[in-house]
This record gives structure tokens, C-alpha cells and sequence, in this order.
């Protein structure tokens, strides 16, 4: 048994003909994630206990001719940002380190209830704050690919998992990107759903208005089959969306002829060659698969980043401030202290730099005034973002774009230029902001072998002609 | 220069908590008095990854307070992030509603003015410190997250009001609005409604405000109204002595009966307030907005005038009779069945009451329902019930319920009307008593009186007195 190579439907296969049972593959798949692990450090605890009981359910439905399903017997880890009941989250903090949850995402319980496993927490920068993985409090992730080079972050556990086979699937979470970047430095499908499609209730928040939960896999119809499991309206969550959820993997026809795709200028600028020479080959793919390829523009692409560290500091400031020692995660020991002393002791020795360089950035910008120069302004020019997008697919289904402007970078290579760290998000923030559903599927390979993704971007509630199109496209390579 | 140089301005804040059976953003019961933090769920304990779900129920009873107090009801409002630290906020901020408020442009009636409502806006509550009645209460405070999320409205008034007086007038009228269309009991012991003063003095004819103090823990209307009294006093007593208000928010100490500062402008919490992204924003369709003021019941000042106008009370009875929606209802009911509102008025207000006050009782949970009042009211109009048999019945029926009737016959009280049974009494009477009767036909009109007293006496008191009176002639004729 090589977990490495099973995906959804092999798995289905396999349980079906009784080549194994989920005890058997689980069992399996915890013994190799066990072994494997040191090497990359991806995940940050193992579930056994609680994926052998649900791996027995499964075969228990099975015995009986019940359908356990549409993930049966799956392995899927799970970024330690998700919250799983009786199973420490983390969210890669010193601050949260032995944090029990008493509930489970509405993600998690509607993979369970579909017949996954979950098999372990991946390791991620803290509370998704990063785009390396290096600012997790429990060390950085290696990639699975290249073990001196980072796997990309936030959800660069969940990315090198599925890379390294240590997990069929895995979800991660994106907030500027946490998805579709690490995803495409492992070379695996990531997808950043429409804001809303996934419900957020139990996703521990980091910008509310940012965050999403997405799949990662090793092809895209397995992504595309967590996406369905996961997606649709939860009443828990007041921005989850009742848009009707289709079955994209039956949709999954490899026709993508006629469609019109766009490659936006701004987005080929700043590029390195290799990664650039890989997204023209793709759009000659596409060319040869009947697609029609034209440039356009996305003219408010420039403000992006400084856009996105406005919002999402300001939202975060927020979001962190109930780590405060008072009711659970970690307490700072203040003899003969004020309140205020236990509040400064916790929150300086509890988060790590970058979290609180982003909670300073975010108080600042909420500031009495400076909200209007800077939070209110930031808004505006988020809507001009996504004012950019609404006009784009008035002409095009789909954009094509690099996910990041360069492969996965040494370890330590960025870690004392945050400037330098966040404009590995430059192309994937702007979906992010627009809320639109965007995604990483493999392209290539550098002269290296560091792995390349290209993005594809569809209008709002449209991941079904997304996923027919990076199917479309993971077909045509293959052959 | 002297107090009454000085024109006082009152502006006050409100926080009313609505009478829903769960809380704002969460399922978790509003049960007054359970045991410390049983009443919580992730979300109101602000755990990490809950998120929070606008209750419906609670924005039906925000609207209603809204279009109660007169506010126009704004289409579309939104909801903003508080930010400060404090043990008892488990998110770090509070829910609350900031530049889009769900309703403005309100007014509330009080004796002779009107005075302006800004806004009416929801929010959730914080959780409870404790600071004392544990054993380490020395070296720690407890927090009771029960009332975390319970639903409130905050109520802002303009500053419209001159005296004390007049704020005193003002949050008893609002309490009573409120009780009224059934948003919230009010209950301040419970906490479930709670007032912040601001308060500044000008000279009269000054264009400007002063600088205004904020005033805090007033946990009573006296108090509301003693604080404002011992604001004002120290205000002007500064600015005789040449000093300057400083911009302030100040507690009211009950015990001593003074205001102390609490924190000064400088010390002020910049709240970082921005729109709460985890709430979509909240829209009021004309249909859901017409539904509420629809189903508004008549409120306070309008019952008083009708009672006056059509029932023909005075007014200060009209007053004492709306005090509660409860009470007018049941004056109401009890006026029907009876027919004489003011004799019904006189018996609710005075025996009911007198009954009601040492049992600690409600309207609610009285014995005696208001049909059953407003029978006895009957009963004695029609002259089957003496006014003195009624007095002794209706502690009977308070102790016993049921109809005056049943008391009547279960006593064997029931009053003697019937001609037959009386004649049989005057007979005796008239020959026992020939002294009496000699004078009377003799042309001593006022001995009559006295042979009444007899029959009534024979009959223990259950005759008809008038019908008494009618007999007596008769035979004596
Ligand atoms: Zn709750």
C-alpha cells in the first residue's frame, strides 16, 4: 500500500473491491505520517485515536452496504488554524499551545460526515500570518520537493502533507493567498473558494472579511470533490452563502474549447523568466485546447498589497485581541502585577513578531484619525479591485496568472524582509480582496524542479467552469 | 452669581436590555440567577473560530422599542467592532452598532416638553467582574459570562432636558414605553436597564454648551436624579470659584451620595471602532417595518387621555393607572364588566392595591382577576351587595379567588333582596318594637332610621337597606 499514490477514487475503488478497509489505510497512513514527518516537520500532531474510530465507522457503513460517503476512507489532515473538538489547535502559537476546542469546524464535521479521515493538525505560520511557514512557534515546514527551500505559507503544513503523500487531502486556509501559494511551491491543486462558499465557523480568524478554507490535493478533481463536501450555507456562519453548490466533478468533461481566457498585463511584470516561461507555455496550452487567449488589464492590481496590509492588520488587531490570558491559552506569571501587566506579559511573550508586527499595524490604521486616511480609503480601493474583476469577465470566463512571481525560496532567505515576504503575495491578493474563487494547479518546473502554479480566477459562485478548466489544463500535461 | 444663573443641560444614555429568551448572537438561555457561567456556547465565550448570527427576535423588539419612541427606522444599519480590553469582554470588543445606527430622530413626551431621541442602536453585553464575596477575593476577581451577549438597545437622547426633574420624568416615561410594548421589564435590580448621565451648565442665553461630564453606576432613578443634583452643585460651585469643567466621566457613589472622577479626556479609550465583518448588514424591508408598527399596542400617553376622555378619570388616577401595561389592562377589563370605570378605578387603586403592596405581589399574579372585580363592582350597583359586605368579601376573594358570588353563597353572605323573607323580618321588628312605631306614626320621621338599624341588625347585616327603607314605609303607613 503506497499512500503516496492513492487519490478519492482509488480509495473509493480499493474499498469497494476489499483490497483494504479504512482501518487498514488509516492505519497505514498514520504509520508512514509517523516516518515521514521528521523529514518536513508538516504536521504538528497526529489524530490516531480519533481517525481509526472513524475509519471503523466508514467500514462499519460499508459492511452494511451503506454509502460512507463521497471521502470514505480518506485521509485528510487539517491546518491547526481549524478547530477540532478534543484535538489541540494551536493555530502555530506559543499563545495557544495546549488550547483544547470544545466544538468542530463546521469544515471538519461536514468532512467526517462525509466519510474522512482526519488523520492530523498541519503546522503553518501563526495564526496564518505569513507566506513561508517560518513563523510558526513550532518550527518551519520543509519542502517536500526541495527539504532546503520553504514549502510557502500560511498553509504550508497542508501544502507538504499532500506533496509528500503523507495525506491524500488536506484543507488549509486563505486569507491573501495561504492556499494557492504554498500549493503551487509543493506543486499540488489549492483552491481558494468564493467568499462564503465554505462556512468560517471554526476557522480560527485572522481578517474576517479575507478568510477562506480551501482544499488542497494531488489532482483536481479530488480538490474539487472537497470542495463540495465542504461548501454551501451554514447557519453558523452569517456570511456563509446559500448559492446552490453543483457536482463539479461531473462536470469535469475536459471540453474548455471556445472559452474565452484572460492574461492580465499587470500580473507578467516582476515575474523571474523561468516562472514567466511556464505560464506562456500554459497559455499555449490553452491556445491549442480551443481556448480563445487574450490580454487585458486589471489597472488598480498596484494597490493591492498596501491595500490588503491595511485591511487585514486592521481585522486582525481585532481578531487577536481575545488572547489575553484571561480565559484559556496561555497566562503570563506577573507577581504582584496590574491586569494590565498580566494583558502586556501574555500578549509580548505569547505572539511572535510578525503577528505583532501586523496587530501594531492594524491598531495604528484603526486609530482615531487616521480611520479615514487609511482603513476607509483601503475599502474604497477594494472595490475598485473588484470593480477591475467584474469588468474583466464581462470579457473573459477565466484569468490565467502566475500564483507567485517566483518559485519556493531558500529557508531563512526572507525571513528579515517582511517587504520582501509580502510581494510573494502580489498576485494572489487581489482575488482575495475581489472574493472571487481562484486557484493553483501544477504548470511546470523550474530547471531546478521547483515546482510552478498557475492561477485561474472565475467570476463569483463559478468554481465549477474553474475546476473544468485546471482539469482541462492537468489533462492536456499529463498527456 | 448664583444656580439659577445657570441653565443645566441633561443628556442621557440608556441601556436596555431586551426580553428575549436567548441571547444576540447564540442560542444560549437569558436566565436571570443561574449558576455562574453555565448560560455559554463558544460564541459568547469568544472562543476561537465562533462566529456570531444575528437573532431575529432580538431585532423585532429593537424595532419595536424604535417605532414605540417615535424614531425613524433606518432601511439598512450596520454593525461595528468596539475595541478595548477588559476581563469581562471575552472578544475584545463589543458588537455594537456605530455610524449606522437602526433607528434616529425619536421623541419622548414628559410634562410640558418633548425631549429628542439621537438614536436607538443594538449591541451585546459583556460578561460580570466580581470583585468580592470569594475567599481570594484579595488577590482575584471572578467573571460570570452568563450576560455575555444578552441583547441590549442603547437609547441616546438629545440634550433637551434642563433639571433633574425633568431627567427623572424622562427614563420613568421611557421604562414605561418600554414595559408598555413589551420590549423589556426594566428590571433594574436585574440589570436590565441601566443609565448614563452627561451633564454640563451654561449661562442662560449662551450659545454654546459647556463642557459636559459623563456620569456612571447610576443604578436607580433617585440616584440618577441625586447625582445629576450633586453634578450641578459642583459644577457651578467650580465655576464660581473660577475654575473650569474639565471633560471627564465620573462615578456616582451611592454611600456618599457624591460623583468621583474616573477617567479624564486624555485617559479616554480610543475604541478603533470599524464595521464587524462577520455580520452581514442588517436591512429592514418596508413589509417587516409596517408588520412592527402594526402590532405596537397603544402606548402609555395615549391610554392616559383616553382614560380620561372616554372613562371620565381624573387624571392623576389616569396616571397611577397606566403605570403599566398590566395595570391599565386590567383596569380596562375590569371597567368592562362592571360598567362604572371610576368606582372600578377607585377599588383597583385603592382595596386592590391595598392588598396587592404587603402580598409583594404584581397585577399579574393578583388573586382576584379583573372580571371578578368588576363583578363585585356590578353586584353593588345593582344593589345585590352592600358597599360594607363588599369590603369584607374582597379580602376573600384575594385570599381565596373565585367570583364574588361563590364567596357570597360559600359565606352565606348573599344579600337579602327578596320581598317575602324581608316582610317576615319588618313584621317582627314592628311588633317587638311598638314604642318605635307608635312615635313614628305619631310623626317622628327619624325614628324610621333606627328601625332599620333592627332589620339589618335581624338580618346579620344581608338585608337590602333600601328595600328595607321601601318595606317599612309601606307597613307603617
Ligand atoms: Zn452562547
Amino acid at each position: 500500500m503506497d499512500i503516496r499514490t492513492f487519490t478519492v477514487d482509488s480509495i473509493r475503488t480499493g474499498l469497494r473491491k476489499r483490497e483494504f478497509s479504512a482501518v487498514e489505510l488509516t492505519t497505514e497512513a498514520l504509520r508512514f505520517a509517523e516516518t515521514e514527518n521528521p523529514k518536513t516537520n508538516a504536521y504538528l500532531r497526529l489524530s490516531s485515536e480519533r481517525a481509526l474510530a472513524q475509519a471503523a465507522r466508514v467500514d462499519a457503513l460499508s459492511a452494511r452496504g451503506e454509502d460512507a460517503g463521497a471521502l470514505a476512507g480518506v485521509p485528510v489532515a487539517v491546518k491547526d488554524v481549524i478547530v477540532t473538538k478534543g484535538l489541540v489547535t494551536t493555530c502555530g502559537s506559543k499563545m495557544l499551545e495546549t488550547y483544547m476546542p470544545p466544538y468542530d469546524a463546521t469544515a471538519v464535521e461536514r468532512i467526517e460526515a462525509a466519510g474522512g479521515i482526519i488523520l492530523g493538525k498541519t503546522n503553518c505560520d501563526e495564526f496564518a500570518m505569513g507566506s513561508s511557514n517560518e513563523n510558526s512557534a513550532y518550527g518551519p515546514v520543509r519542502n517536500p520537493v526541495a527539504l532546503d527551500r520553504v514549502p510557502g505559507g500560511s498553509s504550508g503544513g497542508s501544502a507538504a502533507v499532500v506533496a509528500q503523500g503523507t495525506a491524500v487531502l488536506s484543507i488549509g486556509s486563505d486569507t491573501g493567498g495561504s492556499v494557492r501559494q504554498p500549493a503551487s511551491f509543493c506543486g499540488v491543486v489549492g483552491v481558494c473558494p468564493t467568499y462564503g462558499r465554505v462556512s468560517r465557523y471554526g476557522l480560527v480568524a485572522f481578517a474576517s472579511s479575507l478568510d477562506h478554507i480551501g482544499p488542497f490535493a494531488r489532482n483536481v478533481s479530488d480538490a474539487a470533490t472537497l470542495l463540495r463536501v465542504m461548501a454551501g450555507r451554514d447557519e453558523r456562519d452569517a456570511t456563509s452563502a446559500a448559492a446552490p453548490v453543483p457536482d463539479y466533478t461531473a462536470l469535469l468533461d475536459g471540453n474548455v474549447r471556445g472559452m474565452k481566457l484572460g492574461v492580465p498585463r499587470e500580473y507578467m511584470q516582476g515575474v523571474t523568466s523561468e516562472t514567466l516561461s511556464q505560464i506562456e507555455k500554459a497559455v499555449e496550452r490553452f491556445r491549442a485546447l480551443g481556448c480563445e487567449v487574450r490580454e487585458i488589464s486589471l489597472p488598480s492590481t498596484g494597490y493591492a498589497i498596501d491595500v490588503y496590509y491595511v485591511i487585514a492588520t486592521a481585522e486582525a488587531s481585532s481578531n487577536l485581541a481575545r488572547y489575553d490570558g484571561v480565559r484559556y491559552g496561555m497566562r503570563a506569571e506577573v507577581k504582584g502585577g496590574s491586569l494590565i501587566d498580566m494583558y502586556r506579559a501574555t500578549r509580548g511573550q505569547g505572539f511572535g513578531a510578525e503577528v505583532k508586527r501586523r496587530i501594531m499595524l492594524g491598531t495604528y490604521v484603526l486609530s482615531h484619525g487616521y480611520y479615514d486616511a487609511y482603513y476607509l480609503k483601503a475599502q474604497k480601493v477594494r472595490a475598485m479591485i473588484a470593480q477591475d474583476f467584474t469588468r474583466a469577465f464581462e470579457q473573459v470566463d477565466a484569468i490565467l496568472a502566475p500564483v507567485s512571481p517566483f518559485p519556493a525560496f531558500k529557508l531563512g532567505e526572507k525571513v528579515d524582509d517582511p517587504m520582501q515576504m509580502y510581494l510573494s503575495d502580489i498576485f494572489t491578493i487581489t482575488g482575495s480582496l475581489a472574493g472571487i474563487p481562484c486557484m493553483s494547479v501544477p504548470c511546470g518546473v523550474t530547471r531546478e524542479g521547483l515546482p510552478v502554479g498557475l492561477q485561474i480566477m472565475c467570476k463569483h459562485f463559478d468554481e465549477a467552469p474553474m475546476f473544468r478548466i485546471a482539469h482541462a489544463f492537468e489533462a492536456a500535461r499529463a498527456f | 452669581m448664583t444656580q439659577s444663573q445657570y441653565e443645566v443641560v441633561i443628556g442621557l444614555e440608556v441601556h436596555v436590555q431586551l426580553g428575549t429568551r436567548t441571547k444576540i448572537f447564540c442560542s444560549c438561555p437569558l436566565e436571570f440567577g443561574s449558576p455562574p457561567n453555565t448560560n455559554v456556547c463558544p460564541v459568547c465565550l469568544g472562543l476561537p473560530g465562533a462566529l456570531p448570527v444575528l437573532n431575529q427576535a432580538a431585532v423585532e423588539l429593537a424595532l419595536k422599542a424604535s417605532a414605540a419612541l417615535g424614531c425613524r427606522i433606518n432601511p439598512d444599519s450596520r454593525f461595528a467592532r468596539k475595541n478595548y480590553f477588559y476581563p469581562d469582554l471575552p472578544k475584545g470588543y463589543q458588537i455594537s452598532q456605530y455610524d449606522e445606527p437602526l433607528a434616529e430622530h425619536g421623541t419622548v413626551r414628559i410634562a410640558g416638553k418633548s425631549v429628542g431621541i439621537t438614536r436607538v442602536h443594538m449591541e451585546d453585553d459583556a460578561g460580570k467582574s466580581i470583585h468580592d464575596g470569594f475567599r481570594d477575593s484579595d488577590q482575584y476577581s471572578y467573571v460570570d459570562l452568563n450576560r455575555s451577549g444578552a441583547p441590549l438597545i442603547e437609547i441616546v437622547s438629545d440634550p433637551d432636558m434642563r433639571a433633574s426633574d425633568e431627567a427623572y420624568a424622562y427614563v420613568t416615561e421611557l421604562k414605561q414605553i418600554l414595559q408598555f410594548v413589551e420590549v423589556s421589564d426594566c428590571d433594574m435590580e436585574k440589570g436590565q436597564l441601566r443609565c448614563d448621565a452627561n451633564v454640563s451648565i451654561r449661562l442662560w442665553g449662551a450659545g454654546e454648551f459647556g463642557t459636559k461630564v459623563e456620569i456612571k453606576n447610576l443604578n436607580s432613578f433617585r440616584f440618577l436624579k441625586m447625582a445629576l443634583d450633586f453634578e450641578i452643585g459642583r459644577q457651578v460651585a467650580l465655576v464660581e470659584s473660577g475654575g473650569e469643567v474639565v471633560q471627564e466621566t465620573r462615578l456616582y457613589n451611592a454611600g456618599t451620595g457624591e460623583t468621583v472622577s474616573m477617567r479624564s479626556k486624555e485617559h479616554a479609550h480610543d475604541y478603533r471602532y470599524f464595521p464587524e465583518p462577520d455580520l452581514v448588514p442588517l436591512r429592514v424591508g418596508s413589509a417587516w417595518h409596517d408588520r412592527v408598527t402594526a402590532s405596537l399596542p397603544e402606548l402609555p400617553a395615549a391610554r392616559r387621555a383616553r382614560f380620561i376622555e372616554v372613562y371620565g378619570l381624573k387624571e392623576y388616577d389616569a396616571q397611577v393607572l397606566t403605570a403599566s401595561r398590566a395595570l391599565s389592562d386590567y383596569f380596562e377589563r375590569a371597567a368592562t364588566v362592571s360598567g362604572d370605570p371610576k368606582t372600578t378605578a377607585n377599588w383597583v387603586m385603592g382595596d386592590l392595591a391595598g392588598l396587592l403592596k404587603p402580598a409583594g405581589r404584581e397585577i399579574s399574579e393578583s388573586p382576584i382577576s379583573a372580571e371578578n372585580l368588576g363583578e363585585l363592582v356590578k353586584l353593588i350597583n345593582s344593589g345585590q351587595l352592600s358597599g360594607k359586605l363588599a369590603k369584607e368579601i374582597f379580602p376573600r376573594m384575594f385570599e381565596a379567588g373565585g367570583t364574588p358570588a361563590d364567596i357570597m353563597d360559600r359565606e352565606g353572605l348573599r344579600q337579602i333582596s327578596d320581598s317575602g323573607a324581608l316582610e317576615k323580618i319588618v313584621e317582627e321588628i314592628i311588633s317587638t318594637n311598638a314604642k318605635q312605631v307608635e312615635q313614628y306614626r305619631g310623626g317622628k320621621v327619624s325614628v324610621l332610621g333606627f328601625l332599620v338599624g333592627q332589620v339589618m341588625k335581624a338580618s346579620r347585616g344581608q338585608a337590602n337597606p333600601a328595600a328595607v327603607n321601601e318595606i317599612l314605609k309601606n307597613k307603617l303607613m
